[in-house]
């Protein structure tokens, strides 16, 4: 069985990179979605092993997005990595709140943006 | 007198004594050594005779070398592995500063929306390199002047228009090197004029704009390798990119130019 990722993420530079890093991970397979809306679409009709969202987007935001996806009976579960430009604060505190698992903060690093994944992924399976 | 050379007499007869047991003792002791000798050369020609058993001390002694072979062997890869990890750590790095620089060229010309180019340069300077505060500036050739298209993290109304040759920016402009500000204070106050990075845009030697970055995201320390390879990059390739796209839109809007007066005339 693949790894299923979903990214989403509004910003083609950012989601190529997260894209590009994940890929090195065996037997993968990435859904990109553009924004909140698509990720939630995307949510509703397929499972994950783990999701990568960013808080800010249009149409629907990361924070919106992980709450519903909380509330989703497939994909309720799924860990979740908050990718953002902050390093602290009231939105971090709130993704915390909602039960995201790990940030990934700005600039990117493909090589600690995938060791995170990884990570959450071993969690996953292991538990 | 005769008291002293009585007292010397009495402790004469005392260290001869204890001389005495001392040399009984020490006759003693050798002859316990003497004894323990006979026992172990006994021993070992008893063993010796015994071919089982003296296979099996062969083997001993042959598996006490092998053991500490292993144990050499063992210590030696420890280090071998101890230098590949740290070679793997290295090339991951590098692979990682790579991705970001494959996904800077690869986005840098997916665009030919001049619109699009500036907001792939400025994601590249948030996203990969971590830029807080930022601007891009255009050179207009006929006047001679650095002006102001976009601003992140300020307002543009914030940043001023440089003429060229003139303070940090304009010097950069002219000469074409990109400065970099050795030490910076996030406390102080943004002053357009300072700022802590000036890349200028060029194609070959033609300065056609520059990135100037006042300020890093709070998380992001300084400066690294990467960012400098990065903002090379941006020298070269947002340069070319943002030509193309300038290029293209003339030609759109010619072209739509010449499709109206064609189809008026025709028509």
């Amino acid at each position: 069985m693949p790894v299923k990722i979903l990214v989403v993420e509004d910003s083609p530079t950012m989601r190529q990179l997260v894209v590009f890093s994940l890929r090195s991970i065996p037997d993968v397979k990435i859904v990109e979605a553009e924004d909140g809306l698509d990720g939630l679409k995307k949510v509703q009709s397929e499972s994950f092993d783990l999701a990568m969202v960013d808080i800010n987007m249009p149409l629907m935001d990361g924070l919106k997005l992980i709450s519903l996806m909380r509330q989703d009976p497939r994909n309720g579960n799924v860990p979740i990595v908050v990718v953002t430009t902050e390093s602290g604060g009231e939105v971090m505190a709130k993704a915390r709140d909602m039960g995201v698992n790990a940030f990934v903060t700005k600039p990117v690093v493909a090589g600690s943006l995938l060791k995170t994944v990884k990570t959450l992924l071993q969690e996953g399976s292991l538990s | 007198m005769a008291t002293k050379g009585q007292q010397f007499l009495e402790m004469y007869g005392k260290v001869t004594e204890f001389t005495k047991e001392l040399m009984e003792e020490n006759s003693r002791l050798k002859s316990r050594v003497n004894d323990l000798i006979a026992d172990r050369e006994s021993f070992l020609s008893d063993g010796m005779q015994d071919p089982e058993e003296s296979s099996l001390v062969r083997k001993l002694e042959e598996l006490k070398r092998e053991k500490q072979d292993i144990i050499n062997q063992y210590r030696q890869i420890e280090e071998e592995n101890k230098d590949f990890l740290n070679r793997y750590e290295e090339i991951a790095f590098e692979n990682s500063n790579l991705a970001n620089l494959y996904v800077a060229s690869y986005q840098l010309h997916s665009s030919l929306d001049l619109n699009e180019v500036l907001q792939i340069i400025s994601e590249i300077v948030i996203n990969l390199i971590g830029a807080q505060n930022f601007g891009i500036l255009m050179l207009n050739e006929k006047r001679g002047m650095l002006e102001p298209i976009r601003a992140v993290g300020l307002p543009i109304e914030a940043l001023s228009e440089v003429k060229m040759g003139e303070g940090i920016i304009g010097s950069g402009a002219e000469s074409g090197e990109v400065y970099y500000r050795k030490s910076f204070d996030r406390n102080a106050p943004l002053d357009v004029h300072h700022p802590m990075v000036c890349v200028p845009l060029k194609i070959k030697d033609e300065v056609i704009g520059v990135i100037v970055v006042y300020a890093l995201l709070p998380q992001k320390e300084k400066l690294l390798k990467v960012d400098y390879d990065l903002f090379g990059l941006l020298a070269a390739h947002a340069a070319t990119a943002i030509f193309s796209a300038k290029l293209y839109g003339d030609s759109i809007r010619k072209q739509k130019t010449i499709k109206g007066f064609l189809d008026l005339v025709t028509h």
